[in-house]
């Protein structure tokens, strides 16, 4: 059963940032969207790139030979290795998005003041009771 | 010369199969002045311009027509009597294609250029198509200019029996450049694929590395040609642009497309952002769009290796009969290699073809 970790202090991740964290001795990577957060295994799925590394990006589309349609800026990752790019929402691979998937894990904001009533892991935080936390199950 | 018998032959002919690569050959320009405009016929008389024969096939060249085919004049299929005695009646088609590879696409001129495709066209109306129902032709186009390209296509098509568009392996620039896209929605209009035959018009080496010495070289190069055709047209976004249309890869031998697409495949994942119209894997696009011919295919003798050569391509749509009658790529009646189940067999002589050159689904004219 996956358990709760805290991983960030809100303040560390503001949007457009990422953090590499370990929960359940697995390497997660955390990334702050504009206020939404999401978390995938820091493995890149094809050969096991960082992802932490990789360039965040936007998705570019093409209605037509010679139109760039540059959309959802930050909300990709390329993996630095073959620079094969992931949707952070989904960590669906653009190239193979039902066979190719970086995993997901559930990540929320909780309260410091709930978080010290557990049942939270937290080896390396000192949680204070004024402050929000990010949290990853895994 | 030898006409063959027209008794049948071979256990693996399919009778009634249409033949997507034949060569009928344009002995020297002396043959093409009825058809030329006053004009040229009188330039090339007068310049002294006797043949447009191309170092892609050099007359002597063992390659170019198996022995027992040539003339005396050392040439082989300058008659449609003589190629349809062959292809039709020994092999068995019920239709041949004709891939004129005449040197039109050489000419630095294109004014030239285009007097000779029009003249070569017409020869090819008249001497062959006339002659032989069972005759369909390429439309020679002067790549030399596109508007001229575009118009010979629109003059040429009006004729039912021209059921493709032919151009070589290497031109000038590639295939895929924006430049020649009128010349793919001329032949959409048309309901012709394109057909891109081996052979180069010589404006670059026909290696990346530069000139070759020995004419091996140059044959052998042209699959590196044909590599570098496939990505241009599918990078630069022609299946994009023109959904509806099949290019044929004429003699192109088969076997390395497959190593190709792997290798096309895997670094489209990592750079498809450089081409976002390129919005599905290369393997599928060349699957719905590029077909091949089956001479040569490029693999040993021994049936196993065939059967699993072809399951490499994934699709058993690919693949179109064609015997590149008179060139030498096969002994006996070998059209069609061994290790084709029947069923695919009969799909690459008819339905494969059939669903690739919409204008046989016709009655001519």
């Amino acid at each position: 059963m996956a358990k709760k970790h805290v991983v960030a202090a809100v303040s560390e991740l503001p949007p457009g940032g990422r953090k590499l964290v370990e929960a359940s001795g697995r390497a997660i990577v955390v990334f702050n969207l504009g206020g939404e957060y999401f978390a995938l295994a820091n493995r890149c799925p094809h050969r096991g790139g960082d992802l932490s590394k990789g360039l965040l990006t936007g998705l570019v589309l093409s209605g037509e030979p010679g139109e760039y349609e540059y959309i959802r800026q930050g909300e990709i990752v390329r993996c630095p290795w073959h620079n094969w790019e992931f949707d952070i929402r989904t960590g669906k691979s653009w190239c193979d998005p039902e066979k190719v998937k970086a995993r997901r894990f559930g990540v929320s904001v909780e309260k410091g003041a709930k978080l010290i009533e557990g049942p939270y892991v937290a080896e390396t935080f000192k949680v204070s009771v004024e402050n929000d936390y990010v949290v990853v199950e895994a | 010369m030898s006409i063959s018998s027209p008794e049948p032959a071979g256990p693996s002919l399919e009778p009634g199969a249409i033949d997507c690569d034949v060569h009928p050959t344009v002995p020297d320009n002396k043959a093409l002045l009825p058809y030329l405009e006053p004009f040229w016929a009188e330039s090339i008389v007068s310049r002294g311009i006797a043949s447009l024969e191309s170092i892609s096939y050099p007359t002597k060249s063992p390659l170019t027509s198996r022995p027992e085919w040539r003339g005396k004049d050392g040439f082989a299929a300058t008659g449609a009597t003589e190629l349809a005695a062959q292809v039709c009646g020994r092999w068995q088609a019920g239709t041949a294609i004709l891939n004129c590879l005449y040197g039109v696409q050489l000419v630095y001129s294109e004014d030239m250029a285009r007097a000779f495709c029009c003249a070569l066209n017409d020869w090819i109306a008249k001497e062959w198509l006339d002659r032989d129902p069972r005759l369909r032709a390429s439309i020679v186009v002067p790549m030399q200019n596109v508007e001229y390209a575009v118009d010979e296509i629109e003059r040429c098509a009006r004729d039912r029996r021209f059921v493709q568009v032919l151009m070589l392996c290497m031109q000038e620039v590639p295939l895929g450049r924006r430049h020649y896209w009128p010349i793919y929605a001329a032949a959409i209009r048309h309901g012709l694929p394109i057909g891109i035959h081996a052979g180069s018009a010589y404006r670059n080496p026909v290696t990346a590395l530069g000139w070759p010495t020995w004419y091996i070289e140059d044959y052998a190069a042209q699959s590196q040609g044909f590599q570098s055709q496939v990505a241009s047209l599918i990078t630069e976004g022609v299946f994009a642009k023109h959904p509806e249309l099949k290019v044929v890869l004429i003699e192109s031998g088969v076997t390395w497309l497959s190593a190709f697409l792997w290798r096309f495949d895997k670094f489209w994942r990592g750079l498809r952002t450089e081409v976002p119209w390129v919005d599905r894997s290369p393997g599928e696009i060349v699957r719905d769009h590029f077909r091949m011919t089956i001479q040569p295919l490029d693999t040993p003798d021994d049936p196993h290796i065939v059967e699993r050569a072809i399951e490499h391509l994934r699709s058993d749509d690919i693949l179109l009969y064609a015997s590149d009658y008179p060139h030498w790529q096969f002994e006996g009646d070998a059209t069609m290699p061994a290790g084709i189940s029947p069923a695919l067999r009969r799909k690459i002589a008819i339905d494969n073809p059939l669903a690739t050159y919409a204008r046989l689904r016709e009655d001519a004219r």
